[in-house]
């Protein structure tokens, strides 16, 4: 089979999201769409998918034109499409969850779960998905949902299967196991497209790679001769600095000073367990892990948005375990989120009240009973043309701007002010390549102005390149200390995972 | 020049806001589907093949709407009248919605605050410049005060403040009879429950006072004080430090803890504004409307203001139109059940269908086939357990 992209243009109010642009794909290949946030690539397939109908262009199947006006008539041309958020109920059973929609039934029209069973099981065993038919979603981790999603694609026999950021969510070895799925479903002549931002996966597992920028293909490169700095200069526009480029540190006392902390959440579960660590001035702390091994927990705490259960926080020697988060901000830490969206912005505010949410309250902004918006939007804008952010004005709604930009704002805020401490999570969870040189470069500068800085980072690449020194936790423990530049990150991989490097066991 | 370029341009933004187009189409669209319903009740008309007749009385009924509530200045007065706690009971579940709080217990506010602005109302006698703006205050503090409950509940203990209010506005009905019972308010000839006199100089003068000998003018200074609630409600909203707050909770209960807020206190002040609001309206209607209290002097002014939030988006201004448009309603739909044989009942059925055309925004665009941004409903409260 092979689906033919031609000319299509899509606008939204205002903006051109895909500007003819002509694509195709075919059975037994991979072909990477890779582009910042905001070139298009969704809105591209999502055009492909039914979703929306483009203004001009058509699509080919197999030489013919085909017009999809929903999703069901893509699935019947055999595309399917694994979405970032996946799309499961998280208290149904793998089967339940698949056969949802095309359920085999009985007599009488009851659900035929044998039958359904059978059915997952079957497409678990061909493409090698070892998955349980009878395990709840909710129980199971992401890695294993998304291959969920996966049979639930192949059961519609989709002969082109589209990814839209599939490793956004996984850990690292869950992205081995995914490509590996990618591999046999090639194997198997189906085709896969991959949408991602990511350049080294791109790299990986591409056939072809289509570089998107501003809504159009700026070209096609082969996998094999292009390098990473190569398509990141087609994504951004511009020659883009890949690796942090920082001097040595030089750390001074010790600002943080984390003492025997633990955290037991809401259902007893021990989230951080006696964590000991301390972060110097001029210094930057990465700690890593993968999700869920009690990093939020930690960062929860450190900010003030959850109390400890044991152990003690000094901040400059000043015990602060159970100060407010109004009284941290004061003394002088910030805090990037780990979740943009949840936490760090206000969505329906305006980019200029999100750039004072945290310091509205300050003398500058306010007597304690009046705003002074025209001082509030003074800062706005010069932190707008500061940290450059691309937002028509500072009056429009901060959902409205890209991930990287929305980042930016917060970085913005979090950083522009005297700081002691400085914590970020995530501070480039999807964010493009411009955007995440761009936050990298601040964070250093605020380091080497002589602020502690704590980054806690699921992106190995990002923690390493970031770090003075390394944490990893694992299952709510500090399970080493690592120098990066002589750590290699298959060794801080295997911490992560819960091992041991052999190197370590000798030692 | 510049005033009308400047008028030209707030006419434009007008029209480029979605939302004002919906709210637009939403009032016509049920005027339409009204006017089947006007036809249908007219049976016998439609039996004898009629349609002219029919359209007719749809005319008559619809201009009779017109005419009762802005015909006159009788007709202007009567829609001010209705409007006023329409307003005010409006703005008390608009600064509940802002901060993400469901106010279901605007009449339960409206009774404890009119309770309590009666109070003033019969004990004192005179000056009516002192007392008239003492039983005011006392109104509007005695609304907060039983608005605080809810808050305090909520932040406390996170009882869900719907089902808290709606408890509250029940046990408010049956403390008011008590009350209505007591000495201290009964009226001393009365064995029904029925409360003293305000007196003479502690009513709310009338906006027409001026003009000699038209009793029938029955508007009053609450409607002042409505407009100036509108005026505080969107300084409050726009300007000051806590209405920030306000907003950021309303819209992100988990960035607004992140930036410091005290979320528990924003909580039980959002309800405290919002239960001071609906002190206001039951003020307005013991002092102004009735110059005393029966045992359900509230009405369903309090849901009403439900529909008129929604409506206005809880916006100053959008809770105002919504409001006197509801008033309109209300006061043109006597002259229109006076006119012609129409029930006043249409006027519910009016307000229902414009509610329900506005919370389906996608309907109206299949509808009148126009764009319509997809998140057109506004400000609304978070879910249960949040």
């Amino acid at each position: 089979m092979q689906l033919e992209l031609r000319g299509i243009t899509k606008r939204f109010p205002g903006v051109i999201a895909n500007d003819n642009v002509n694509l195709t794909l075919k059975t037994g290949e991979v072909l990477c769409l890779i582009g910042e946030n905001g070139a298009g690539k969704s809105t591209l397939m999502n055009v492909l998918y039914g979703m929306y109908k483009a203004e001009e262009g058509q699509i080919l199947l197999d030489g013919s034109p085909v017009v999809f006006t929903s999703p069901a008539d893509a699935i019947a041309a055999g595309i399917g499409m694994v979405h970032q958020h996946f799309m499961l109920v998280p208290v149904f059973t793998v089967a339940e969850n698949v056969v949802l929609g095309v359920e085999p039934t009985g007599r009488f029209g009851s659900l035929d779960i044998d039958k359904a069973r059978e059915m997952v099981r079957e497409v678990s065993d061909r493409y090698n998905l070892n998955l349980d038919p009878d395990a709840i979603i909710e129980e199971l981790p992401v890695g294993v949902q998304q291959r969920v999603e996966i049979v639930k694609v192949l059961l519609r026999d989709a002969k082109v299967v589209v990814f839209d950021e599939p490793t956004a969510v996984l850990t690292p070895k869950e992205i081995i196991e995914f490509f590996e799925i990618v591999k046999t479903l090639i194997a198997a002549g189906r085709g896969v497209v991959f949408i991602t931002h990511k350049l080294k996966e791109a790299l990986n597992v591409a056939d072809r790679i289509a570089v998107l920028r501003r809504g159009q293909v700026v070209g096609e490169v082969d996998p094999k001769s292009a390098t990473e700095s190569q398509i990141a200069e087609m994504m951004v526009g511009r020659p883009v600095q890949l690796i942090v480029d920082k001097k040595p540190h030089a750390p001074g006392e010790v600002v943080l000073e984390v003492k025997d902390l633990s955290i037991v959440d809401a259902d007893g579960r021990t989230m951080v367990d006696h964590v000991s660590f301390t972060v110097r001035a001029g210094e930057v702390v990465g700690i890593a892990g993968v999700q869920g091994n009690g990093q939020t927990e930690l960062v929860d705490a450190l900010t003030g948005l959850r109390h400890s259960t044991r152990g003690r926080v000094e901040l400059d020697g000043q015990d602060i375990t159970s100060a407010s988060p109004r009284e941290r901000h004061s003394k002088g830490i910030a805090h990037v989120p780990e979740d943009r969206q949840r936490q760090g912005l206000v969505g329906g505010l305006s980019v200029a009240e999100n750039l004072v949410l945290t310091r509205y309250h300050d003398e500058e902004f306010s007597n304690g009973i009046v705003m002074d918006w025209p001082a509030a939007h003074r800062v706005a804008e010069s932190l707008i043309t500061e940290y450059d952010i691309r937002t028509p004005s500072a009056d429009i709604e901060a959902s409205t701007l890209s991930g990287g930009n929305q980042q930016k704002v917060i970085v913005a805020r979090e950083l522009s002010r005297p700081l002691r401490l400085s914590i970020a999570a995530q501070p480039t969870r999807g964010v493009d390549v411009g955007s995440i040189e761009y936050i990298h470069s601040r964070i250093i500068k605020e380091r080497d102005t002589g602020t502690a800085v704590l980054i806690v980072s699921t992106e190995l690449d990002e923690v390493m390149a970031l770090s003075d020194r390394l944490l990893v936790m694992y299952r709510g423990k500090i399970v080493a200390d690592l120098d990066p530049k002589a750590t290699s990150a298959m060794d801080v991989g295997l911490y992560m995972a819960g091992s041991r490097p052999a190197s370590a066991v000798n030692a | 020049m510049k005033i009308v370029a400047s008028l030209r341009k707030i006419a434009e933004r007008i029209a480029r806001t979605s939302s004002f187009r919906i709210t637009l189409l939403a009032v016509l669209s049920a005027m339409v589907v009204g006017a089947f319903i006007i036809i249908l009740s007219d049976i016998d008309k439609l039996q004898n093949g009629d349609i002219i007749g029919a359209i007719r009385t749809v005319g008559s009924a619809y201009w009779a709407l017109v005419v009762g509530s802005f015909g006159s200045l009788r007709a202007i007065s009567a829609t001010i009248n209705s409007a006023t706690p329409l307003i005010l009971c409006g703005l008390s579940v608009a600064v509940a919605f802002k901060a993400g709080l469901f106010n279901i217990g605007a009449t339960g506010q409206m009774l404890a605050g009119g309770m309590a602005a009666l109070w003033v109302g019969f004990a004192m006698d005179g000056p009516g410049y002192v007392q008239v703006p003492l039983a005011v205050l006392a109104g509007a503090l005695g609304g907060a005060a039983y608005g605080a409950i809810p808050g305090i509940l909520k932040a406390r203990t996170g009882a869900h403040e719907v089902i808290t209010t709606i408890m509250l506005n029940n046990m408010a009905g049956f403390m008011v009879l008590w009350l209505l019972k007591t000495n201290l308010y009964q009226r001393a000839d009365r064995t029904d429950p029925i409360s003293k006199l305000v007196t003479a100089p502690g009513h709310l003068p009338r906006l027409f006072g001026f003009l000699d000998n038209r009793p029938d003018l029955i508007a009053h200074a609450g409607f002042v004080v409505a407009i100036l609630a509108v005026i505080v409600y969107w300084w409050f909203l726009n300007r000051s430090t806590t209405g920030f707050e306000f907003r950021a909770f309303g819209m992100n209960a988990d960035a607004a803890q992140y930036a410091g807020m005290h979320t528990k206190r924003l909580t039980v002040m959002a309800m405290m504004f919002a239960g001071a609001f609906a002190g206001l309206a039951g003020s307005a209607e013991v002092l102004g409307t009735y110059g005393y209290a029966s045992q359900n002097f509230a009405g369903n002014i309090g849901f009403d203001a439900i529909a008129i939030a929604l409506l206005g988006r809880s916006s100053p201004v959008g809770t105002l139109f919504a409001a006197l448009l509801f008033g309109a309603l209300q006061a043109g739909g006597r002259q229109m059940q006076a006119n012609t044989d129409v029930p006043i009942d249409l006027i519910v059925v009016l307000r229902a269908l414009i509610v329900m055309f506005i919370a389906a925004p996608l309907l109206i665009k299949a509808i009148w086939r126009v764009k319509v941004a997809p998140s057109s409903t506004g400000q609304t409260f978070r879910g249960w357990g949040s």
